[in-house]
Formats: structure tokens, C-alpha cells, sequence
């Protein structure tokens, strides 16, 4: 790492994005380098868009939108011989999607010629632990959930404990070159590296609450990189991009994002508390806040477990009949009753636990309540989807649909009409509903009982192979 | 009285982890802030029933600062579960913007 600077504590954090494999900008990178970051460090993972990626492993991102992002961040890293730390590893930081990133590296790492020591910091918990851990009552539930039971457990496929900043904080008192961390917190993997040189822990945690999405902060959030420097009393942000500005307000606001506490944040060990917490500008692109503080607790990691249900197969027709859209509640309510009763008489006692749902767009699929006085709309798209216990099912029972739902008529009585498919065949197998479990802490004796490291220096590797 | 759209320059709405849905309002200005923050249609009971979610969870914060009501309200179903309509909650904020303001 670079010599300390004048005052001896300020920690600089380069955060080239929100999320590995968004695209980071090698040209911001660059910029970044010259103010000589301690570490380069980042999220790349994310509750956000669903259970699947929990429940299958799978990362959301494309290997090759990764594989990029790493080529710049790994030769970034070792030009300027600091860290990178990367938290949360594709996606859901389960051991399956940690794998998959260290593929990525090791692959990045043969291309640029280098040989890191890459440390790997494993978070899946095993769901005989979990439950062992549950049977002691050191599992409690957050609201809204209910306390945790055998049969929640069981439901998952994959289960993660959020680390804290500690794992990362001793991988790099262990000369890493490269972390890779399962599922962390999002401010964790930005904090550690200032919390380890001895920074104020207020302004570690609020600093890293601020640039854990990049740009998000920032008046341009297309810019996705912010530099990120944390002192005893206080830290700054500013983004990469000269032509970029964060402001007091862009700052600020950050605290509200995609947060159910605009105040308070709990993490491993401690909370978050940002009421006394004042911004100043420092230029017009460089925000500095102070009165940050950080409160300790029993330490706890938060658990996320999600698992594979039901499967569902959809159809969806495009409606511009007139009569129809006269009267669409009362259009989707007989139909929906005409398919239900249709699957109930043609696929017998198969028919229990299939669903039917049918949502208009252009009407109210999105919002689910009665929509108020108003003129009908030029045409809706009527989603349908069945729901059964299998893939095969769930298209049976919409093949059984498919006539009705194609020629149920406006009125009963009057000559079928026919609704404008977009597609042939019209069924669309959308696979498996996965859902989220979990929204539990745990209690654990140190913050490493939950979590495994394990090194492998390509180094090494590369002399045993000569 | 005005609607919710008139006196915010902004309005959302998104997920805060899957059991939780969350919507930010940034009024116009201090002006509007200070007089329609305390509307009867945006405490917690009201946008408990508006979303059919328990009012005794529902959270409710005033960021001063910022001009901002923050609304956190438990999802009534986890995020992704057989019927779901948002899967971010990104539009959720919409049946507020109609709201009647005292």
C-alpha cells in the first residue's frame, strides 16, 4: 500500500461501480489511480432482482460483462500494487457463485500475465447449522417475518450469512492481492480496508453506505465510479469523472435508497446512526460529512436463504375489441372463473394446487386494485400464467386454457372472437418461482464463526507447475 | 387541496430488501414540505390501509433536511412469490399521486 498521507488516518477507497460486471470505466479507473487509492474495492452482488439468483447459484450478470470489469480492476491492481476486494461474488455470494468469479480471475489473471494471492471468503452456511443454531435460539426474525421454524429452513436451496468487514480485514493483514467475498454487506467490503488502518468507525460505515452503489451518489449516476476517503473524524466523496458532481443533496439522499431507515443502518456489530451527521461542500464536485456515528451491538449477520417452488407457464393475448374493453374487470372476472372450471372438468384430480392468474396491462397487472373512474384504453395485453407443481403441468393446464382464453367472448352468447396472440405456439414455459425464505440474524460467538477462508496464490500454483 | 403530484418534484417507490417495500417523497420545497407534512392521508394509518399492510409496521420518517417523507411499508407478499406484480416495487408510489393533501 502507498505511505500514509499528511493526516496520517485518511483511508482512500477507489469504488469503480455499483456492481462488478455493470461496466466499469477504464478511463475513471485511471483517473482514480492518480490520487493514489489504498485499495480498489467494490459490491458484486445484490438482493434486488429476485430470489433465482440465491436459489439457483446462477449470477446475474454475463461471465463476459464480469470478465471485463476484471481485466481493467486487475491490471488497475496491479500496476498500482493495492488490494481489490470485491464482495458479495456473483451475485448472490454463495459458494457456487464464489467458484464461478475465481474461474473469472484465474482466467483474467493467465491473459495479463499475473500471478496474485487471491484470498476467499466463504459465507454459505450448511441448513443442519442453521437449524442447530435455531434449535439454541441464537436465530431471531426481523419484521415482518415470523420466528424460524424446521420447515423455512428446509425451503431454501441456498442459505448466506451477510459478512461484516472483519474476514476482509484479516484477509488483507494476510498480504492478499485479490478478496473474493461470498455474501457481505454492501458496505462491509468498502469499509474494511479504512477500518483496518484505524479510521473513525462513523465515517468508515457511512462512507461506504454512501459509494456502495457508485454513482449513485452523484449528480451523473451513468458515471459509475466515486472516490471514497475516510478520516478519524469525517470522510469525502467525489466521483472519478471530472464533468461529474456529487453535491450535498446527491449525498445525502443516498441514505434514503432502497433503505427501509433513513437514519439508522444495521450492520454486523454495530449500527449506523446518521442524524447528527452534517454535509459540507468542499468544491463543487467533493462532499465532506461529519458527525457520523457508529454504535456497537452484539454482533450478528443477516441471513438470506431462498429456495425453488411451484413452475409456471404463461400465454399472453393483445385485446383491441371495443366490447371488451368496456368492461375489463367484468371481462377477466368471468374468464378467469370459464378457465378455472375448464382445468377443474378436463385434468380431474391433476387440477388441485394448479393456479390460474390473469392480469391486463393497460389496465391494472401492475398495481392490482380497482382502477378509478376513467375511459377505457385503446387496447390491454392479458397476461396469463398457471402455476402447478411442475413444468409439465403448469403447460397443460395452459394448453387446456388456449382455446378459451383465445375466443372467450365479450358477451355470453354472441360469436367468438379471436384475440391477437404474438406468438406460435402461444405457451411460453417461464420455469420455476423461486422466493426468498430468510429475513433473519443470527448470533454468533466471533465474526469469523460463520465464515471459511481459503488461499490460493496463483504463484504458488504457477511454480508447482513449472 | 392540491394532489400529491403537485406539491412533490419527485416520487418512488422501491424495494428495501424482499419483505420490504419503501417510497420516498421530495416536495417541491420547504414551503410545501412543512405545510403538508402532517397530512392526515400520509400517516401511517392512512398508507397502511392504502396498501393494505399492517399499521403497526408501517414506518414513517421526516427527513428535515432533505424536504423528504419516507414511507417503509411491509410487502404483502415477499418479493417474487407466485403473483408478483413488481418485482423491484418500482411503481409502487403510484397510487399516491392522486392523494388529496390538506
Amino acid at each position: 500500500m502507498p505511505p500514509n498521507p499528511p493526516d496520517g488516518l485518511e483511508t482512500r477507497i477507489l469504488v469503480p461501480a455499483g456492481a462488478l460486471g455493470t461496466g466499469v470505466s477504464a478511463r475513471e479507473v485511471e483517473a482514480g489511480l492518480a490520487l493514489h487509492p489504498h485499495v480498489i474495492a467494490l459490491d458484486a452482488g445484490s438482493t434486488d432482482s429476485g430470489a433465482a439468483y440465491l436459489a439457483t447459484g446462477r449470477a446475474k450478470y454475463s461471465r463476459q460483462a464480469v470478465q471485463r470489469d476484471l481485466e481493467i480492476l486487475m491490471a488497475a491492481r496491479a500496476r498500482a500494487d493495492i488490494p481489490l476486494l470485491i464482495g458479495s461474488c456473483g451475485t448472490s455470494g454463495c459458494d457456487a457463485a464464489l467458484d464461478w468469479t475465481l474461474d473469472i480471475v484465474r482466467e483474467v489473471a493467465a491473459e495479463l500475465n499475473q500471478a496474485p494471492k487471491i484470498a476467499l471468503l466463504y459465507s454459505e452456511q450448511d441448513a443442519s447449522l442453521i437449524k442447530a443454531k435455531a434449535a439454541r435460539g441464537e436465530v431471531k426474525p426481523l419484521a415482518p417475518v415470523k420466528a424460524i421454524d424446521a420447515t423455512t429452513i428446509e425451503a431454501c436451496d441456498h442459505i448466506v450469512a451477510l459478512l461484516g468487514a472483519e474476514p476482509y480485514i484479516a484477509a488483507l493483514d494476510g498480504a492478499a492481492d485479490i478478496i473474493l467475498g461470498g455474501r457481505t454487506t454492501d458496505t462491509a467490503v468498502l469499509a474494511a480496508a479504512a477500518l483496518r488502518r484505524g479510521a473513525g468507525a462513523g465515517p468508515a460505515w457511512h462512507g461506504a453506505k454512501v459509494a456502495e452503489c457508485g454513482g449513485v451518489c452523484t449528480l451523473n449516476p451513468t458515471h459509475p465510479g466515486v472516490m471514497l476517503a475516510i478520516g478519524a473524524e469525517s470522510f469525502t466523496i467525489a466521483p472519478l469523472s471530472s464533468d461529474n458532481r456529487c453535491t450535498i443533496e446527491s449525498v445525502s439522499a443516498h441514505m434514503l435508497y432502497e433503505n427501509s431507515d433513513p437514519f439508522r443502518l444495521v450492520e454486523p456489530g454495530g449500527v449506523l446512526d446518521v442524524r447528527d451527521a452534517r454535509y459540507a461542500a468542499v468544491d463543487d464536485r467533493t462532499v465532506r460529512v461529519t458527525g457520523s456515528r457508529f454504535e456497537a451491538m452484539p454482533y450478528t449477520l443477516k441471513l438470506e436463504g431462498a429456495g425453488g417452488g411451484p413452475f409456471q407457464t404463461m400465454m399472453m393475448v393483445g385485446i383491441a375489441d371495443p366490447a371488451v374493453l368496456a368492461d375489463i374487470d367484468g371481462f377477466v372476472a368471468r374468464m378467469h372463473e370459464a378457465l378455472v372450471g375448464r382445468v377443474r372438468r378436463t385434468m380431474g384430480v391433476e387440477a388441485e394446487g394448479i393456479g390460474i392468474s390473469l392480469r391486463p396491462y393497460g389496465w391494472n397487472a401492475v398495481l392490482g386494485r380497482p382502477v378509478p373512474d376513467t375511459a377505457p384504453p385503446q387496447e390491454i395485453g392479458l397476461l396469463f400464467v398457471a402455476t402447478a407443481a411442475t413444468q409439465a403441468l403448469a403447460t397443460e393446464a395452459a394448453k387446456t386454457c388456449n382455446p378459451w382464453f383465445f375466443h372467450f367472448p365479450a358477451k355470453p352468447g354472441t360469436e367468438l372472437p379471436s384475440y391477437a396472440f404474438p406468438f406460435s405456439p402461444a405457451e411460453l414455459e417461464r420455469g420455476q418461482v423461486f422466493e426468498f425464505h430468510l429475513n433473519h440474524v443470527v448470533e454468533v460467538a466471533s465474526p469469523f464463526e460463520l465464515v471459511r477462508t481459503r488461499w490460493v496464490d496463483l504463484a504458488e500454483e504457477v511454480a508447482s507447475h513449472a | 387541496m392540491p394532489k400529491l403530484a403537485e406539491v412533490c418534484r419527485y416520487v418512488r417507490s422501491k424495494n428495501a430488501g424482499p419483505f420490504w417495500l419503501t417510497i420516498d417523497l421530495f416536495f417541491q420545497d420547504r414551503e410545501a414540505y412543512q405545510r403538508h407534512r402532517a397530512a392526515p392521508a400520509l400517516e401511517t394509518v392512512a398508507v397502511a390501509a392504502l396498501y393494505g399492510a399492517d399499521p403497526a409496521l408501517v414506518r414513517r420518517f421526516e427527513v428535515d433536511d432533505l424536504c423528504v417523507i419516507k414511507l417503509s411499508i411491509p410487502r404483502p407478499t415477499p418479493q417474487g412469490g407466485v403473483v408478483e406484480r413488481d418485482m423491484h416495487g418500482g411503481q409502487q408510489y403510484a397510487p399516491l399521486l392522486a392523494l388529496e393533501l390538506e
